[in-house]
């Protein structure tokens, strides 16, 4: 008798643990409303992801702080892409598929976007590039597209580079040295186009590798084509591989650069040099800042003790595209009311006004529109030591 | 000009394979193994004399010698746990071994040492001197001569001197040359010793041209096992000569053809060489002095 009481009640108890554990897991799953990055978080880009989990975060912090999305906190699970898409694409596939994130943020790196955007797509679920700028990542001719962006687009930073080099440098022959990879080739077919529009032609264009240690038989020839500026496009360590052969072969020649010398310590890899590339940026956290800088900055220094000035703030446009990118997908998921990715999709599109840190948004996406800056959002910058401070158009 | 400019780039990144190849040469001549991680000694070198100088501001001719000798000691370590255990039971997964401890040494740096890249500036790297309108630094003549003196007395030891002789013993005949007091064992650990501070040395002189990071010596690895075989892996100055070939012709297929066409280029031309060569360029003559 007393066997079966003790037995009744270990089951009971059982019963009562498996009650009390079963509800665990979708309780859990529902106390918080879960989205992904997938970016270079190593490697020579390493800190372009770290801008980028700064910009969300603080962002996070700000939406969390305020109650969340839909009643529920903000989680953000990361994941590192190596630079490499096909790890970038697995690590996607496991953000969406086993931890079922809402939306999907990506990183620095073109070729890992232009990767993951067929598989969101079909999974239908939105994914929001806050760095790279291939134009086919958001215009990707999808027939239901997903991809969203608050970032510079390579078709019109081109535009831009070109404006820049004729109206700074008066160039006329200019030439284009690019990092051999989808972004290279993105900026190749966007210089093209906006040379051609101005009635030019490129003196000479130019390919190499990311791990290049010379680049100076690429940029002899460009010299003897004729080149009078040089439109560079690559990530910091090949962009410093660049300028260190231009000191090399002592060519001192205007450098018009897309962003890649923002992602990381480009003064230390290229030298004194470094100074003399322009590049573009769609923020800055240098010169006077407006209240939302202001406040960004502060919660900055206070969530990051290893920032006390605005120049160590850096890669800027890593963190102010996510902060920006984070807060429209926050208004976005709320315009939806679910996290069902078509939703969410329309939730973009029902998006009015959102007062940013890079500009105040007004109808910032379309379904003809993806892309929520435009090159009027633009800005020419340049190092200054370890600081990137604008410069005057 | 074009030529002349591709000639200087060449010879510098060519000295360097070369140097990385030699260490292929060194412990192949004596055990028939060599180790797939140099391009991780590579590293090490560098990012050790990154560590002493930058971060702990020991001067150079201090920092290089003390990160060379880090090398070898990474070249034992090799020897002792992913070569010797493996040779010993006759099996070849030696090959697969030094693959994967070089793997395993580039993510503990890349988790100690950090993510993200960092310069290594030299003043031999700083100002260029103008010859014939190119412009060309101290670093990119130091390289190439480093390496050429490096193999010529790698050869003169290995052909001349008592070590020499005792290597090309237990080359030829190991069980003879353990009876005659030669210590094989000790022998081949030296080997891998000097193998590593081979490449480490190459990865020391690279790293003001290039970067310091820890996956920077995968490729350069990867070309210098090319160069070893091209060169014929048994005979030091035809490795060297081979890094250079293969530096230089990396240099003028970029600078006449265009990027393009390099790796094309360069790849088909190795190919073609061991399938007329399989012995390698320059391994004949050393095969007839033995």
């Amino acid at each position: 008798m007393l066997k079966i009481v003790i037995t009744g009640c270990c089951q009971a108890l059982l019963v009562l643990l498996a009650l009390a554990m079963g509800p665990v897991h979708p309780l859990h799953a529902q106390e918080t409303l879960k989205i992904g990055l997938v970016a270079a978080l190593s490697g020579q880009s390493a800190k372009s992801g770290e801008a980028i989990i700064r910009g969300l975060s603080i962002a996070l912090d700000e939406i969390n702080a305020k109650g969340g999305v839909l009643g529920k906190k903000l989680e953000l699970l990361t994941r590192d892409d190596e630079s490499n898409p096909a790890k970038g694409l697995v690590a996607a596939r496991e953000l969406v598929q086993r931890e079922k994130i809402a939306v999907l943020f990506g990183g620095l790196d073109t070729p890992v976007s232009l990767a993951i955007a067929p598989f969101v797509n079909q999974a239908k679920v939105p994914f929001m590039g806050v760095w790279a700028a291939g134009t086919g990542i958001t215009r990707n001719g999808a027939a239901e597209n997903y991809v969203f962006r608050v970032s510079a687009v390579d078709t019109l930073v081109d535009i831009a580079l070109v404006d820049y080099a004729v109206k700074k440098y008066g160039a006329k022959t200019p030439g284009m040295i690019l990092v051999n990879n989808a972004w290279g080739e993105s900026n190749e077919a966007g210089l093209k186009a906006a040379l051609v529009s101005k009635g030019m032609s490129a003196a000479g264009i130019e390919k190499f590798e990311a791990n290049d240690v010379d680049v100076v038989p690429q940029l002899s020839r460009l010299k003897a084509a004729g080149a009078d500026t040089l439109f560079l496009v690559g990530n910091v360590g090949p962009s410093a591989q660049v300028v260190k052969s231009l000191d090399r072969m002592g060519w001192n020649v205007p450098v018009v650069s897309h962003w890649g010398p923002a992602g990381g310590r480009f003064t230390e890899l290229a030298g004194p040099s470094a100074e003399k590339v322009h590049f573009i940026q769609t923020y800055s956290f240098s010169g006077k800042l407006s209240q939302k800088g202001e406040s960004v900055f502060t919660l900055l220094k206070a969530k990051y003790p290893e920032i006390k000035t605005t120049t160590d703030v850096t890669p800027a446009v890593g963190i102010a595209n996510a902060y920006d990118a984070l807060h429209l997908t926050a208004l976005a998921i709320t315009k939806a009311g679910s996290i069902e990715g078509t939703k969410i999709r329309q939730g973009f599109y029902d998006i009015d006004h959102y007062a940013g840190l890079i500009k105040t948004y007004a109808k910032p996406f379309t379904p003809d529109n993806h892309d929520a800056l435009s090159a009027a959002d633009y800005i020419f910058t340049y190092f200054k030591g370890a600081e990137i401070l604008p410069l005057s158009n | 000009m074009i030529i002349f400019s591709a000639l200087v780039s060449g010879m510098s990144l060519g000295a360097m394979y070369g140097l990385i190849a030699l260490g292929f040469h060194v412990t192949y001549i004596v055990s028939r193994t060599v180790n797939f991680s140099q391009g991780s000694s590579v590293m090490l070198g560098a990012v050790l004399g990154y560590v002493l100088v930058a971060r702990y501001g020991w001067p150079i001719m201090v920092a290089a010698p003390a990160a060379l000798l880090g090398c070898a000691l990474l070249g034992l370590l090799i020897e002792r746990v992913l070569v010797r255990p493996f040779v010993a039971r006759q099996s070849n997964a030696w090959l697969m071994a030094t693959v994967a401890g070089g793997l395993l040494l580039d993510n503990l740096v890349l988790f100690t040492f950090g993510k993200e890249p960092r310069g290594f500036p030299s003043w031999l790297d700083d100002k260029p001197f103008i010859i014939f309108g190119v412009g060309v630094t101290p670093l990119q003549i130091v390289i190439p001569l480093v390496g050429s003196v490096v193999a010529v007395a790698l050869w003169l030891v290995l052909t001349r001197s008592r070590f020499g002789k005792a290597l090309s013993a237990s080359v030829q005949n190991s069980d003879a040359a353990r009876l005659m007091g030669i210590d094989v064992g000790r022998l081949v650990a030296a080997t891998y010793g000097l193998s590593s501070m081979l490449a480490g040395l190459a990865g020391l002189l690279i790293a003001p041209l290039y970067n310091v990071h820890a996956e920077m010596g995968t490729l350069f690895g990867i070309k210098a096992f090319a160069v070893a075989i091209i060169g014929g892996i048994t005979h030091a100055p035809g490795v060297m000569v081979a890094g250079l070939i293969y530096g230089i012709g990396e240099a003028l297929v970029t600078a006449l053809l265009g990027s393009t066409y390099t790796q094309i280029v360069m790849f088909s031309a190795v190919i073609a060489t061991l399938a007329l060569v399989p012995r390698g360029l320059f391994a004949a003559a050393a095969l007839k002095k033995v």
